[in-house]
C-alpha cells in the first residue's frame, strides 16, 4: 500500500446543531454559519415540536424556542429555511416522533419553491428506539413508532431517493452512560429492528438500496483511541448484517456511514476552557482512521455544560472542524492504522463483546421488546461510571483532580458566557400559532386530517395523507394529536425499576443507610421522596441516578418519569405522602416551571422542602432560591452520595429530627 | 376529638381529601400513630357506618412483567367514566439490602391530577413476613367508608391471591399468553381460585385466545364454573376493560359481602396479632384454629383494632 494518498481527500460534511427561539431568528443564524464556512445544515427543533405539541399547549410551557427552533407548520418551515437552496443543501433534523411530519413539511416547503422533492438531501435522525432508552423524546407507543419509521424508508427510497430517512443513533446511548461494547450492541440490535420491519413494507429488490441508505448517528468520547477502534468495529458488524441478514451484495451499499456529535456527557461545568480540548481529541476519535471516518460532524460547544452555547461559542467549534481539515495532513494518507496491532485487538475484543451483548438483546426478541432490559442495563452502567468518578477511579481533570483554578476570563461577561432565550419569544409563538389557524383554509384542514386518522387506522403507508396535511396548512399538534387518538399514548420504562441493586461495599454508603433509618424512625415512617421530571426535557439520566440512589440507601422514592405537568407533580407529592421533593431539569425552562411547581405544591398543601437539579447557570440559582427552593445542584455537584447526604439533613431539619450523636 | 377520629369522621362523611392523611397516619409507627389508627378505624367501623362500608374493595395480582399497572390505569379511567370514585393501593416489592424502594407503578397509571375522585397511593412491601403489611390492610379498610372503590395491587403468583383476599371483595388474578406457571399452578392447588381471571395482551390474538382457552378449560376440570376468564388489551385502541368491569361487579353482586368482610377482618386482626406477638402468642390463644373460633363469638360490627384487643385481652386471661 502507497503511504499517501494520490490526491487528498475531500473533507467531510461540517455542521453545527443550530436553533433557537424562532424560525426567522434561526435562519439568520444559519446563513451566517454557511457564511462562516458550514458545509450543510443540522436543525435543532425545541421540545414542543420534537414531542409533537403547538406552542399554546400545557405541555410547551417555558419550552418554547429554547433547545431548538419552534416549527409548528409550514409558515414556519418556509420562514426557517428562506433563502437556502435546499437543491444544493444537505439538511439533518435532529427529529424523531415526528419526523414523518417535519420531512412532509421540507417537501411542500420546495415544492412550493418549485423544486423536485427527488432533489432533497439530507437526514432525519428517526431513531424511536433510542427516545425509549435514553433521550425522552417520543410520542407514541412502540408498534406504531416503527411502523412510522418503516413508513418513511419505504417512501423516500423511491420518492426521495437522496434522503436517509434514518440515523441509528448511538450517540444518546453514551450520553446515558452505554460503555462501547453496549453502544455497538444496542445500536445494531436497533438497526436489526427497523430493517426488519421495513423488510415487511418494501420488496426484496429494494432491500439493497435501503440498507445503503441507512446511516448512524454515534458519539465519540475522550478515550479516543478505543473509541475510533469501536467505529472500526461496527463497520465490521454492519457489512456483516448486510450480507448475512438482508443479502446485500452491492459494497456500495454495505458500507458504514455515519455522522457524528462528539461526547457531551464528560464536557465539565468547572474550569470549562479544558472542553476545547476534550471536543479536539473527540474529534480525532473520528477522523484519524480512513476507514471508519465520520461522513459529517458536529461538535458541541464549550461551555453546553452551562448553557446555551452563543454564535461565537458554535464558531470556535466549526473552526476546530476547518483547522483539523483545511490546515493539517490528516486527508492525504490512507488509512494509519491498518496493520497495526493494537487497533486489530481493540476492534476483536470490542466484536466479541457486541456479538455477546446482541444475543441477549435477540433472546428478549430484539431492541423492542428488549427496551427495559438496555435501559435497566445503561443505568447500570452509567451508575458504575458516577461511582468511579465519585471514588476517583475515573479522573476528570478540573472535576475529581487538579481543581485548583484561577477564574475563568470566559465566563465574565455580563451574559456568563452563555445564550440566554428572550422569555418573551413564547408568547409570540402562542399568537403566531393562533393567528396561522385563524388564516388557513379550515375545511381543507379538517379534511386531510379526516384522511390521515383513517390511514393511522388502517394499514396504509402515512406519508401521503402527512404530506397533504402539511401542504393544507395543519399543525405540527394537531398531526400528532391525530396519530396520538390512533395510537395511544405511551410512557416509556423509567429503567430505574429494573436496575438492580446498589454495591453494599461503601463505608459512606453504610453510614448514609443507618442515618436514613435513624431519621425514618423519628420520622414514624420511612423517609420518601419524588424525584420528578418537569416540562418535555426527556434527559432523564440525572433523574434516574438520584433514584436509584436514594433507593440504595434506603428511601423509598416515587419517580414516575419525564414529562411531567406542576399539577402532576403536586398531586403525586400530595398523595404519596412524600418528605421532600427532588425535580431535574436540563432544558433551560427551570425559570418558568420550577417556581410554578413549588407555587403548585403549596396551593395543594405540600409543604415538603423542594430541591433541583439540571444545567441551572450560576445567575438563576439566587432566583429559584427565592422561588421557595431549599438546594439547588449543577453538573459540578457530581458526587451523589454528598448530595444525599444534604437532603436527608434537609428532611430531618424540617422536620425537627435531630443531629445524630 | 383525636386527630384519628376526625380523619375517620371526614372519611365518613365521603371526604375524599383526608385520604393522604390516612395513608400517613396507618404508615406511622410507634404506640401515639396506633392509637390515633385504632381511632380512625372505629370511626368506619360497621358498627359505627351502621353496616358495611360502600366500596367494593377489588385485589389485583399477578406475576410482574404481567400488565397489571396499565391495566390498572385502563380500570380507573373507565371506573371514572361511570362517574365512581377510586382510591388505588399499589404495593411494590422493595429492595431487601437497603430496606428502599422504587415505587415506579403509578407511572403507569394516567390520571387526571385535577381530579379529586382518584387517589393513588405507592407502599413498600418492606419487612412483612407474609400477608399484606398492616398499613395496606388498614387504609383499605379505611378508605372503603368514602370511595366507590378501592384496589389493591400486589405483585406475585402462588401466594399473593391468598394475601390479597384477607381485605378485598374480588380477587382478579393478571396473567400474560403464555405464562404456563399460573396454569399449572391453579391444577396443583398452589393458588387459590381467583374470582376472576385475566389474560392480558389479547392484541397478541390467537396465543391470547389460546391461552384464555386453557385456564377456561382448567378451570372446568376442577369444577369452577363461576370463574370469569376475561381477555383484555391495553394496549390503544383497549378492548375488554368494560366487559372485565362488567365481571367484576357481577362477581360482587353474587357476593355475600357482609360475611367475606367480616371474615376479612377476622383473618386481618389474626395476622395483625401474628404480628405483634409471633408464635408464641398464638400459642397462648391455643393456636391459630382457637383463636379465628374465639373471633366468631365477637361483636360483628367490631372493627380490627377492637379484634385485636380482644384477642389480646383473650391470650392475657389465658
Amino acid at each position: 500500500m502507497e503511504h499517501r494518498l494520490p490526491e487528498p481527500d475531500r473533507p467531510w460534511m461540517m455542521r453545527t446543531y443550530a436553533g433557537h427561539s424562532t424560525a426567522k431568528k434561526s435562519n439568520e443564524l444559519y446563513r451566517s454559519n454557511l457564511g462562516k464556512g458550514q458545509t450543510g445544515l443540522s436543525i435543532a427543533f425545541d421540545l414542543p415540536t420534537q414531542t409533537g405539541y403547538d406552542p399554546d399547549h400545557e405541555l410547551a410551557r417555558g419550552e418554547v424556542g429554547k433547545v431548538g427552533v419552534p416549527v409548528a407548520h409550514k409558515g414556519d418551515m418556509h420562514a426557517l429555511l428562506d433563502g437556502i437552496p435546499l437543491d444544493e443543501m444537505n439538511t439533518s433534523m435532529t427529529i424523531n416522533a415526528t419526523a414523518a411530519w417535519m420531512l412532509a413539511l421540507y417537501i411542500v416547503v420546495a415544492e412550493e419553491n418549485g423544486l423536485d422533492p427527488a432533489a432533497l438531501q439530507g437526514t432525519t435522525q428517526n431513531d424511536i428506539i433510542k427516545e425509549f432508552l435514553a433521550r425522552g423524546t417520543y410520542a407514541f407507543p412502540p408498534g406504531p413508532s416503527m411502523r412510522l419509521i418503516a413508513d418513511m424508508v419505504a417512501y423516500t427510497v423511491e420518492g426521495v431517493p437522496r434522503w436517509n430517512p434514518i440515523n441509528i443513533c448511538s450517540y444518546h446511548l453514551q450520553e446515558a452512560g452505554a460503555t462501547p461494547v453496549q453502544e455497538i450492541a444496542y445500536a445494531m440490535a436497533n438497526a436489526i429492528a427497523v430493517l426488519d420491519a421495513v423488510r415487511e413494507r418494501v420488496p426484496q429488490e429494494l432491500m439493497g438500496r435501503v440498507f445503503g441508505r441507512i446511516s448512524f448517528f454515534v458519539n465519540a468520547g475522550v478515550r479516543f483511541v478505543e473509541e475510533h477502534a469501536k467505529l472500526r468495529a461496527m463497520a465490521v458488524l454492519w457489512e456483516e448484517l448486510g450480507r448475512e441478514r438482508y443479502d446485500v451484495r452491492d459494497d456500495k451499499h454495505l458500507l458504514f456511514r455515519y455522522g457524528v456529535q462528539v461526547n457531551s456527557l464528560g464536557l465539565t461545568e468547572s474550569q470549562p476552557e479544558n472542553n476545547v480540548q476534550r471536543i479536539v481529541l473527540e474529534a480525532l476519535a473520528v477522523t484519524l482512521g480512513r476507514n471508519a471516518r465520520a461522513r459529517a460532524i458536529q461538535l458541541p460547544a464549550w461551555n453546553e455544560a452551562l448553557g446555551l452555547p452563543r454564535p461565537w461559542d458554535q464558531q470556535w467549534s466549526l473552526r476546530i472542524q476547518q483547522v483539523l481539515a483545511y490546515e493539517t495532513d490528516l486527508l492525504e494518507y490512507p488509512d494509519l492504522f491498518e496493520g497495526s496491532k493494537v487497533m486489530d485487538g481493540l476492534v476483536a475484543e470490542l466484536l466479541e463483546g457486541a456479538r455477546a451483548e446482541m444475543a441477549i438483546v435477540e433472546e428478549h426478541g430484539g431492541a423492542v421488546g428488549a427496551v427495559d432490559y438496555m435501559k435497566g442495563s445503561l443505568v447500570d452502567s452509567h451508575r458504575a461510571r458516577i461511582r468511579r468518578i465519585e471514588a476517583g477511579e475515573q479522573v476528570i481533570v478540573g472535576v475529581n483532580r487538579y481543581t485548583e483554578t484561577e477564574p475563568s476570563p470566559l465566563v465574565e461577561g455580563a451574559d456568563g458566557g452563555i445564550l440566554t432565550v428572550d422569555p418573551a419569544g413564547e408568547a409570540q409563538q402562542r399568537e403566531a400559532v393562533e393567528r396561522w389557524r385563524a388564516s388557513r383554509d379550515q375545511e381543507a384542514v379538517d379534511r386531510a386530517l379526516a384522511a390521515l386518522r383513517e390511514v393511522a387506522a388502517g394499514d396504509g403507508n402515512i406519508m401521503e395523507a402527512t404530506i397533504a396535511a402539511a401542504r393544507a396548512g395543519a399543525t405540527t399538534g394537531e398531526w400528532s394529536g391525530a396519530l396520538r387518538e390512533a395510537f395511544g399514548e405511551f410512557r416509556a420504562p423509567t429503567g430505574v425499576g429494573e436496575a438492580a441493586a446498589g454495591p453494599a461495599d461503601s463505608e459512606a454508603l453504610e453510614a448514609l443507610r443507618e442515618e436514613v433509618d435513624r431519621v425514618s424512625e423519628a420520622l414514624g415512617r420511612r423517609l420518601k421522596i419524588l424525584v420528578g421530571k418537569p416540562g418535555l426535557d426527556g434527559h432523564s439520566n440525572g433523574a434516574e441516578q438520584i433514584a436509584v440512589r436514594a433507593r440504595d440507601i434506603g428511601m423509598d422514592v416515587v419517580y414516575e418519569g419525564i414529562r411531567l405537568t406542576p399539577s402532576q407533580i403536586a398531586a403525586s407529592a400530595l398523595q404519596e405522602g412524600v418528605h421532600v421533593v427532588g425535580l431535574s431539569i436540563l432544558s433551560g425552562s427551570h425559570r418558568e416551571l420550577i417556581p410554578t411547581v413549588v407555587q403548585t405544591l403549596r396551593d395543594r398543601g405540600v409543604d415538603a422542602p423542594v430541591v433541583v437539579g439540571g444545567i441551572i447557570p450560576e445567575a438563576d440559582v439566587e432566583p429559584l432560591r427565592a422561588a421557595g427552593v431549599a438546594a439547588v445542584y449543577t453538573p459540578k455537584d457530581f458526587d451523589l452520595t454528598r448530595i444525599m447526604r444534604d437532603i436527608v439533613a434537609l428532611v430531618a431539619a424540617r422536620n425537627g429530627v435531630g443531629a445524630s450523636a | 376529638m383525636s386527630g384519628g377520629a376526625q380523619l375517620g369522621a371526614r372519611l365518613r362523611d365521603g371526604d375524599l381529601t383526608a385520604a393522604p392523611a390516612v395513608l400517613n397516619l396507618v404508615e406511622t409507627g410507634g404506640p401515639a400513630a396506633r392509637e390515633e389508627a385504632a381511632a380512625l378505624l372505629r370511626e368506619v367501623s360497621p358498627g359505627a357506618l351502621g353496616g358495611e362500608a360502600r366500596a367494593h374493595v377489588v385485589g389485583v395480582t399477578g406475576p410482574p412483567g404481567a400488565g397489571k399497572s396499565t391495566l390498572l390505569g385502563e380500570l380507573v379511567r373507565t371506573w371514572r367514566a361511570g362517574g365512581r370514585s377510586v382510591a388505588v393501593l399499589a404495593v411494590d416489592p422493595s429492595s431487601k439490602r437497603s430496606g428502599g424502594a422504587l415505587l415506579g407503578d403509578r407511572a403507569r397509571i394516567p390520571f387526571d391530577p385535577d381530579d379529586g375522585r382518584v387517589f393513588i397511593r405507592s407502599t413498600a412491601a418492606a419487612g412483612r413476613l407474609g400477608g399484606l403489611a398492616p398499613a395496606t390492610r388498614a387504609a383499605a379498610h379505611a378508605l372503603a367508608a368514602a370511595f366507590d372503590v378501592v384496589v389493591v395491587e400486589t405483585v406475585g403468583v402462588g401466594q399473593s391471591e391468598t394475601e390479597v383476599a384477607e381485605v378485598a371483595d374480588t380477587v382478579a388474578v393478571i396473567v400474560q399468553p403464555g405464562s404456563g406457571d399460573v396454569l399449572q399452578f391453579l391444577k396443583a392447588g398452589i393458588m387459590e381460585i381467583p374470582d376472576v381471571l385475566v389474560v392480558t395482551k389479547a392484541d397478541l390474538g390467537d396465543v391470547a385466545l389460546r391461552a384464555r382457552r386453557d385456564l377456561n378449560a382448567a378451570l372446568r376440570s376442577l369444577g369452577e364454573n363461576d370463574v370469569a376468564v376475561v381477555a383484555v388489551s391495553s394496549i390503544a385502541p383497549a378492548s375488554g376493560i368494560d366487559e372485565l368491569v362488567a365481571a367484576l361487579d357481577a362477581h360482587r353482586e353474587r357476593l355475600d359481602v357482609t360475611a367475606r368482610r367480616l371474615a376479612a377482618r377476622r383473618a386481618s386482626a389474626l395476622a395483625d396479632f401474628a404480628a405483634e406477638h409471633g408464635e408464641r402468642g398464638l400459642r397462648a390463644l391455643g393456636g391459630r384454629r382457637a383463636a379465628l373460633r374465639a373471633l366468631d363469638d365477637a361483636d360483628p360490627g367490631a372493627d380490627v383494632p377492637a379484634l385485636v384487643d380482644a384477642l389480646q385481652s383473650r391470650a392475657e386471661a389465658r
